[in-house]
Protein backbone atom coordinates (compact mmCIF):
# COMPACT_ATOMS: atom_id res chain seq x y z
CA UNK A 1 0.00 0.00 0.00
CA UNK A 2 1.50 3.59 -0.79
CA UNK A 3 2.43 5.21 2.38
CA UNK A 4 4.84 8.30 1.76
CA UNK A 5 5.45 9.38 5.04
CA UNK A 6 6.83 6.86 7.53
CA UNK A 7 4.74 5.24 10.46
CA UNK A 8 5.17 6.82 14.07
CA UNK A 9 7.32 4.25 15.55
CA UNK A 10 9.62 4.72 12.84
CA UNK A 11 10.66 8.09 12.51
CA UNK A 12 14.26 9.06 13.01
CA UNK A 13 15.32 10.85 15.87
CA UNK A 14 18.37 12.71 16.34
CA UNK A 15 21.09 10.61 18.50
CA UNK A 16 24.39 10.62 19.78
CA UNK A 17 27.47 12.57 18.49
CA UNK A 18 31.19 11.15 18.60
CA UNK A 19 33.64 13.46 17.71
CA UNK A 20 36.80 13.07 16.09
CA UNK A 21 39.82 11.64 17.85
CA UNK A 22 42.23 14.14 19.29
CA UNK A 23 45.03 14.83 16.68
CA UNK A 24 42.92 13.65 13.95
CA UNK A 25 43.77 16.14 10.58
CA UNK A 26 41.91 13.88 7.84
CA UNK A 27 38.18 13.36 8.99
CA UNK A 28 34.96 12.65 7.17
CA UNK A 29 31.87 12.54 9.30
CA UNK A 30 29.27 9.49 9.02
CA UNK A 31 25.89 10.09 9.94
CA UNK A 32 24.35 6.16 10.45
CA UNK A 33 21.06 5.02 10.77
CA UNK A 34 20.51 3.36 15.01
CA UNK A 35 17.35 1.15 16.29
CA UNK A 36 18.01 -1.13 19.19
CA UNK A 37 14.95 -3.29 20.18
CA UNK A 38 16.09 -3.54 23.57
CA UNK A 39 15.78 0.40 24.34
CA UNK A 40 12.12 0.79 23.11
CA UNK A 41 12.86 4.22 21.26
CA UNK A 42 12.42 5.34 17.95
CA UNK A 43 15.52 5.22 14.98
CA UNK A 44 17.76 7.66 15.29
CA UNK A 45 20.81 9.14 13.52
CA UNK A 46 24.19 8.32 15.30
CA UNK A 47 27.02 10.51 14.09
CA UNK A 48 30.90 9.12 14.12
CA UNK A 49 33.77 11.68 12.83
CA UNK A 50 36.41 9.40 11.54
CA UNK A 51 40.28 9.52 11.38
CA UNK A 52 40.96 8.86 7.57
CA UNK A 53 44.58 8.51 7.83
CA UNK A 54 43.79 5.49 9.51
CA UNK A 55 40.72 3.85 7.72
CA UNK A 56 40.72 1.86 3.90
CA UNK A 57 38.81 3.46 0.94
CA UNK A 58 35.62 2.18 1.03
CA UNK A 59 32.46 2.69 3.45
CA UNK A 60 32.86 -1.16 4.60
CA UNK A 61 35.94 -0.05 6.06
CA UNK A 62 34.40 2.97 8.13
CA UNK A 63 31.90 0.63 9.50
CA UNK A 64 34.02 -1.81 10.90
CA UNK A 65 36.49 0.80 12.05
CA UNK A 66 33.66 2.71 14.12
CA UNK A 67 32.50 -0.67 14.85
CA UNK A 68 36.24 -2.08 16.57
CA UNK A 69 37.30 1.91 17.65
CA UNK A 70 34.48 3.87 18.33
CA UNK A 71 31.30 1.92 19.26
CA UNK A 72 30.71 -2.04 19.19
CA UNK A 73 27.33 -1.62 19.63
CA UNK A 74 27.18 -0.39 15.59
CA UNK A 75 25.41 -3.57 14.03
CA UNK A 76 25.34 -4.56 10.20
CA UNK A 77 25.80 -7.40 7.98
CA UNK A 78 29.14 -8.09 5.99
CA UNK A 79 31.08 -11.47 5.20
CA UNK A 80 33.41 -10.95 1.87
CA UNK A 81 33.90 -7.81 1.41
CA UNK A 82 34.66 -7.91 -2.16
CA UNK A 83 31.59 -7.63 -3.60
CA UNK A 84 30.74 -11.12 -3.62
CA UNK A 85 28.35 -12.22 -0.71
CA UNK A 86 25.64 -9.26 -0.68
CA UNK A 87 25.77 -9.13 2.39
CA UNK A 88 26.84 -5.11 2.91
CA UNK A 89 24.04 -4.50 1.02
CA UNK A 90 22.28 -0.98 2.65
CA UNK A 91 21.95 2.63 1.19
CA UNK A 92 24.79 4.98 1.39
CA UNK A 93 24.32 8.88 0.33
CA UNK A 94 20.77 8.18 -0.99
CA UNK A 95 21.45 4.85 -3.16
CA UNK A 96 21.60 1.59 -2.73
CA UNK A 97 24.98 -0.19 -3.24
CA UNK A 98 27.22 -2.62 -1.25
CA UNK A 99 29.31 -1.05 1.60
CA UNK A 100 32.23 -2.79 0.28
CA UNK A 101 32.33 -1.69 -3.13
CA UNK A 102 31.81 1.87 -2.44
CA UNK A 103 34.40 4.34 -2.16
CA UNK A 104 34.18 6.74 0.59
CA UNK A 105 35.38 9.24 -1.82
CA UNK A 106 32.71 8.88 -4.17
CA UNK A 107 30.27 10.81 -1.53
CA UNK A 108 30.64 14.57 -0.93
CA UNK A 109 30.01 15.88 2.45
CA UNK A 110 28.48 14.17 5.02
CA UNK A 111 28.42 10.14 4.51
CA UNK A 112 25.06 9.21 5.45
CA UNK A 113 23.97 5.51 5.61
CA UNK A 114 20.30 3.72 5.96
CA UNK A 115 19.84 0.24 5.96
CA UNK A 116 17.62 -0.79 2.60
CA UNK A 117 14.90 0.81 2.32
CA UNK A 118 11.06 0.13 2.59
CA UNK A 119 11.94 -2.85 4.83
CA UNK A 120 11.18 -3.83 8.62
CA UNK A 121 14.46 -3.24 10.71
CA UNK A 122 16.20 -6.18 12.78
CA UNK A 123 18.49 -3.80 14.48
CA UNK A 124 20.64 -0.56 13.16
CA UNK A 125 21.74 -1.31 9.03
CA UNK A 126 20.02 -5.07 9.49
CA UNK A 127 16.80 -5.41 7.60
CA UNK A 128 14.55 -8.27 7.75
CA UNK A 129 15.28 -10.08 4.04
CA UNK A 130 13.06 -12.95 5.00
CA UNK A 131 9.77 -11.86 2.82
CA UNK A 132 12.36 -11.30 -0.31
CA UNK A 133 13.49 -15.15 0.39
CA UNK A 134 9.97 -16.32 0.53
CA UNK A 135 9.50 -14.62 -2.58
CA UNK A 136 12.55 -15.80 -4.59
CA UNK A 137 11.64 -19.46 -2.93
CA UNK A 138 8.08 -19.01 -5.08
CA UNK A 139 9.36 -18.68 -8.84
CA UNK A 140 11.74 -22.21 -7.87
CA UNK A 141 14.75 -20.99 -8.46
CA UNK A 142 16.63 -24.89 -10.11
CA UNK A 143 16.70 -26.66 -13.11
CA UNK A 144 13.44 -28.47 -13.24
CA UNK A 145 13.42 -31.40 -16.49
CA UNK A 146 11.46 -34.01 -17.32
CA UNK A 147 14.46 -35.77 -19.26
CA UNK A 148 15.98 -38.06 -17.39
CA UNK A 149 19.59 -37.02 -16.53
CA UNK A 150 22.37 -37.93 -19.22
CA UNK A 151 25.30 -39.72 -17.86
CA UNK A 152 27.65 -36.38 -18.26
CA UNK A 153 26.43 -32.88 -18.10
CA UNK A 154 23.64 -31.58 -19.69
CA UNK A 155 25.24 -29.75 -22.54
CA UNK A 156 24.64 -26.00 -24.32
CA UNK A 157 25.59 -24.21 -27.05
CA UNK A 158 27.95 -21.36 -26.70
CA UNK A 159 24.62 -19.68 -28.03
CA UNK A 160 23.02 -21.14 -25.34
CA UNK A 161 25.00 -20.16 -22.90
CA UNK A 162 25.39 -16.75 -23.66
CA UNK A 163 21.92 -16.24 -22.94
CA UNK A 164 22.33 -16.59 -19.21
CA UNK A 165 25.33 -14.02 -18.83
CA UNK A 166 23.98 -10.89 -17.23
CA UNK A 167 21.73 -13.42 -14.94
CA UNK A 168 23.87 -15.53 -13.33
CA UNK A 169 26.01 -13.19 -12.02
CA UNK A 170 23.57 -11.83 -9.43
CA UNK A 171 24.45 -12.25 -5.48
CA UNK A 172 20.78 -11.67 -4.11
CA UNK A 173 21.85 -8.38 -2.46
CA UNK A 174 18.13 -7.01 -3.16
CA UNK A 175 19.82 -3.60 -3.95
CA UNK A 176 17.56 -3.34 -6.89
CA UNK A 177 14.20 -4.48 -5.41
CA UNK A 178 14.76 -2.30 -2.34
CA UNK A 179 15.15 0.65 -4.92
CA UNK A 180 12.30 0.10 -6.97
CA UNK A 181 9.22 2.37 -5.61
CA UNK A 182 6.58 -0.02 -6.89
CA UNK A 183 8.28 -3.09 -4.76
CA UNK A 184 8.00 -0.40 -2.00
CA UNK A 185 4.13 0.15 -2.40
CA UNK A 186 3.37 -3.36 -3.49
CA UNK A 187 6.06 -5.67 -2.42
CA UNK A 188 3.82 -8.25 -0.38
CA UNK A 189 2.04 -9.09 -4.18
CA UNK A 190 4.85 -7.63 -6.76
CA UNK A 191 7.54 -9.97 -6.61
CA UNK A 192 10.33 -6.87 -7.28
CA UNK A 193 13.10 -6.89 -9.81
CA UNK A 194 15.74 -9.41 -7.87
CA UNK A 195 13.52 -12.61 -8.03
CA UNK A 196 12.07 -11.63 -11.42
CA UNK A 197 15.84 -11.55 -12.46
CA UNK A 198 15.89 -14.88 -11.12
CA UNK A 199 12.78 -16.37 -12.69
CA UNK A 200 13.78 -15.24 -16.32
CA UNK A 201 17.55 -16.44 -15.15
CA UNK A 202 15.43 -20.40 -15.66
CA UNK A 203 12.96 -19.25 -18.41
CA UNK A 204 16.33 -18.49 -20.50
CA UNK A 205 17.98 -21.36 -19.49
CA UNK A 206 17.96 -24.03 -22.97
CA UNK A 207 18.35 -27.09 -20.37
CA UNK A 208 14.79 -26.38 -18.04
CA UNK A 209 11.86 -27.92 -19.66
CA UNK A 210 9.22 -26.11 -17.49
CA UNK A 211 9.55 -22.64 -19.23
CA UNK A 212 5.62 -22.43 -19.99
CA UNK A 213 4.75 -23.82 -16.30
CA UNK A 214 7.41 -20.55 -15.53
CA UNK A 215 5.45 -18.07 -17.10
CA UNK A 216 2.33 -19.10 -16.15
CA UNK A 217 2.99 -18.40 -12.52
CA UNK A 218 4.14 -14.92 -13.23
CA UNK A 219 0.92 -14.45 -15.27
CA UNK A 220 -0.82 -11.98 -12.61
CA UNK A 221 -1.11 -8.47 -12.22
CA UNK A 222 0.75 -7.91 -9.19
CA UNK A 223 3.82 -10.90 -9.36
CA UNK A 224 5.15 -9.51 -12.82
CA UNK A 225 3.14 -6.24 -13.94
CA UNK A 226 3.69 -4.32 -11.18
CA UNK A 227 6.70 -3.19 -12.79
CA UNK A 228 6.48 0.21 -14.82
CA UNK A 229 9.55 0.48 -16.30
CA UNK A 230 10.85 2.92 -13.86
CA UNK A 231 14.42 1.30 -13.98
CA UNK A 232 15.66 2.49 -10.46
CA UNK A 233 16.89 -1.26 -10.22
CA UNK A 234 19.13 -1.26 -13.19
CA UNK A 235 20.29 2.16 -11.89
CA UNK A 236 21.09 1.19 -8.56
CA UNK A 237 22.68 -2.27 -9.41
CA UNK A 238 26.07 -2.86 -7.59
CA UNK A 239 27.02 -5.69 -9.90
CA UNK A 240 26.05 -3.37 -13.23
CA UNK A 241 23.19 -6.00 -13.87
CA UNK A 242 20.11 -4.83 -15.78
CA UNK A 243 16.99 -6.41 -14.05
CA UNK A 244 14.88 -4.00 -15.58
CA UNK A 245 15.71 -5.55 -19.25
CA UNK A 246 14.94 -9.04 -17.39
CA UNK A 247 11.85 -8.23 -16.54
CA UNK A 248 11.15 -6.65 -20.42
CA UNK A 249 12.29 -9.82 -21.44
CA UNK A 250 9.32 -11.88 -19.47
CA UNK A 251 6.23 -9.68 -20.37
CA UNK A 252 7.43 -10.36 -24.44
CA UNK A 253 7.70 -13.57 -23.89
CA UNK A 254 4.40 -14.03 -22.54
CA UNK A 255 3.15 -11.58 -25.00
CA UNK A 256 4.77 -13.86 -28.05
CA UNK A 257 3.22 -17.19 -26.78
CA UNK A 258 -0.43 -15.19 -26.79
CA UNK A 259 0.25 -14.46 -30.76
CA UNK B 1 -6.67 -7.36 1.34
CA UNK B 2 -3.85 -7.19 4.43
CA UNK B 3 -0.34 -6.67 3.20
CA UNK B 4 1.22 -10.13 4.05
CA UNK B 5 4.43 -7.78 5.45
CA UNK B 6 2.71 -7.22 8.45
CA UNK B 7 3.84 -10.16 9.97
CA UNK B 8 7.53 -9.34 9.58
CA UNK B 9 6.87 -6.32 11.59
CA UNK B 10 6.90 -8.25 14.38
CA UNK B 11 10.41 -8.89 16.11
CA UNK B 12 11.71 -9.75 19.12
CA UNK B 13 14.26 -8.16 21.76
CA UNK B 14 17.10 -9.84 23.82
CA UNK B 15 14.85 -11.00 25.89
CA UNK B 16 12.80 -13.04 23.59
CA UNK B 17 9.87 -10.26 24.26
CA UNK B 18 7.66 -9.05 21.38
CA UNK B 19 8.73 -5.52 19.80
CA UNK B 20 7.22 -3.61 16.82
CA UNK B 21 9.92 -3.14 14.40
CA UNK B 22 10.52 -0.03 12.49
CA UNK B 23 10.39 0.26 9.11
CA UNK B 24 13.10 1.27 7.10
CA UNK B 25 13.60 5.41 5.57
CA UNK B 26 12.42 4.94 1.79
CA UNK B 27 11.62 8.17 -0.04
CA UNK B 28 12.50 10.25 3.36
CA UNK B 29 16.52 8.96 2.24
CA UNK B 30 16.49 7.73 -1.41
CA UNK B 31 18.12 10.47 -3.32
CA UNK B 32 15.49 11.49 -6.89
CA UNK B 33 17.29 9.40 -9.77
CA UNK B 34 16.85 10.24 -13.75
CA UNK B 35 14.75 7.09 -13.43
CA UNK B 36 12.58 7.53 -10.93
CA UNK B 37 11.80 11.14 -11.49
CA UNK B 38 11.09 10.81 -15.27
CA UNK B 39 8.48 8.07 -14.40
CA UNK B 40 7.07 9.84 -11.61
CA UNK B 41 6.37 13.31 -14.03
CA UNK B 42 5.15 11.02 -16.51
CA UNK B 43 2.23 10.46 -14.22
CA UNK B 44 2.08 13.45 -12.73
CA UNK B 45 1.67 14.57 -16.44
CA UNK B 46 -1.59 12.04 -16.92
CA UNK B 47 -2.93 13.68 -13.81
CA UNK B 48 -2.70 17.21 -15.03
CA UNK B 49 -3.72 15.99 -18.15
CA UNK B 50 -7.18 14.93 -16.72
CA UNK B 51 -7.44 17.98 -14.93
CA UNK B 52 -6.98 19.47 -18.09
CA UNK B 53 -9.45 18.35 -20.15
CA UNK B 54 -12.21 19.14 -17.56
CA UNK B 55 -10.87 22.60 -17.93
CA UNK B 56 -11.32 22.05 -21.57
CA UNK B 57 -15.40 20.55 -21.67
CA UNK B 58 -15.77 23.87 -19.66
CA UNK B 59 -14.24 26.23 -22.20
CA UNK B 60 -16.59 23.72 -25.38
CA UNK B 61 -19.96 23.78 -23.10
CA UNK B 62 -19.56 27.50 -22.85
CA UNK B 63 -19.64 28.16 -26.13
CA UNK B 64 -22.32 25.55 -26.80
CA UNK B 65 -24.57 26.91 -23.92
CA UNK B 66 -24.66 30.91 -24.70
CA UNK B 67 -22.43 34.04 -25.15
CA UNK B 68 -21.74 35.13 -21.73
CA UNK B 69 -20.40 31.50 -20.81
CA UNK B 70 -18.55 32.06 -23.51
CA UNK B 71 -17.23 35.34 -22.64
CA UNK B 72 -16.60 34.10 -18.87
CA UNK B 73 -14.87 31.36 -20.37
CA UNK B 74 -12.71 32.96 -22.55
CA UNK B 75 -11.42 35.77 -20.27
CA UNK B 76 -9.96 33.21 -18.10
CA UNK B 77 -8.55 31.48 -20.94
CA UNK B 78 -7.22 34.84 -22.17
CA UNK B 79 -6.00 35.82 -18.36
CA UNK B 80 -2.22 35.67 -16.94
CA UNK B 81 -3.41 32.48 -14.78
CA UNK B 82 -5.31 31.24 -17.74
CA UNK B 83 -2.21 31.37 -20.31
CA UNK B 84 -0.22 29.38 -17.14
CA UNK B 85 -2.71 26.72 -16.78
CA UNK B 86 -2.45 26.30 -20.47
CA UNK B 87 1.29 26.57 -21.03
CA UNK B 88 1.65 23.77 -17.94
CA UNK B 89 -1.14 21.62 -19.58
CA UNK B 90 0.35 21.73 -23.35
CA UNK B 91 4.07 20.78 -21.38
CA UNK B 92 2.25 17.86 -19.99
CA UNK B 93 0.86 17.05 -22.81
CA UNK B 94 3.80 16.70 -25.21
CA UNK B 95 5.83 15.35 -22.19
CA UNK B 96 3.10 12.51 -21.94
CA UNK B 97 3.15 11.59 -25.60
CA UNK B 98 7.29 11.93 -26.17
CA UNK B 99 7.54 9.64 -22.76
CA UNK B 100 4.92 7.27 -24.17
CA UNK B 101 6.70 6.74 -27.57
CA UNK B 102 9.54 6.09 -24.97
CA UNK B 103 7.27 3.64 -22.88
CA UNK B 104 6.44 2.06 -26.35
CA UNK B 105 10.24 1.42 -27.73
CA UNK B 106 10.77 -0.54 -24.08
CA UNK B 107 7.43 -2.10 -25.25
CA UNK B 108 9.03 -4.00 -28.13
CA UNK B 109 12.32 -4.96 -25.98
CA UNK B 110 14.64 -2.01 -27.23
CA UNK B 111 16.34 0.92 -25.01
CA UNK B 112 17.27 -0.84 -22.00
CA UNK B 113 20.49 -0.13 -21.17
CA UNK B 114 21.50 2.25 -18.70
CA UNK B 115 23.07 4.29 -21.78
CA UNK B 116 20.20 4.19 -23.66
CA UNK B 117 17.61 4.87 -20.65
CA UNK B 118 19.29 7.86 -19.78
CA UNK B 119 19.77 9.07 -23.27
CA UNK B 120 16.41 8.92 -24.05
CA UNK B 121 15.07 10.51 -20.97
CA UNK B 122 17.15 13.47 -21.74
CA UNK B 123 15.62 13.32 -25.08
CA UNK B 124 12.20 13.22 -24.09
CA UNK B 125 12.79 16.42 -21.74
CA UNK B 126 14.08 18.62 -24.25
CA UNK B 127 11.38 17.62 -26.96
CA UNK B 128 8.98 18.19 -24.66
CA UNK B 129 9.90 21.91 -24.24
CA UNK B 130 11.17 22.43 -27.78
CA UNK B 131 7.39 21.24 -28.77
CA UNK B 132 5.48 23.29 -26.14
CA UNK B 133 7.36 26.66 -26.93
CA UNK B 134 6.84 25.95 -30.96
CA UNK B 135 2.86 24.85 -29.76
CA UNK B 136 2.82 28.12 -27.90
CA UNK B 137 4.42 30.33 -30.57
CA UNK B 138 1.96 29.09 -32.84
CA UNK B 139 -1.00 29.50 -30.44
CA UNK B 140 0.18 33.47 -30.50
CA UNK B 141 0.21 33.41 -34.15
CA UNK B 142 -2.83 32.00 -35.19
CA UNK B 143 -5.04 34.73 -32.59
Amino acid sequence: MVEFALPANSRVTAGTTHPAPSGAKNTRTFRIYRWNPDDGKNPRTDVYTVDMDHCGPMVLDALIKIKNEIDPTLTFRRSCREGICGSCAMNIDGTNTLACLKPIDEVKGQVSINPLPHMPVVKDLVPDLSGAYAQLRSIDPWLKSDTPPPDGERLQSKEEREKLDGMWECILCFCCSTACPSYWWNGDRYLGPAVLLAAYRWIADSRDERTGERLDALEDPFKLYRCHTIMNCTQTCPKGLNPGKAIAKIKTLMLERQV
Amino acid sequence: MADVREALMSGRNSEGARVRRPLSPHLQVYRPQITSTLSILHRVAGVALAAGTLLFVWWLAAAASSDAAFALAAAFMGSVVGWVVIAGFTLALWYHFCNGLRHLWWDIGRGFELTEVHATGKLVVGASVVLTVLTLIAGVAAR
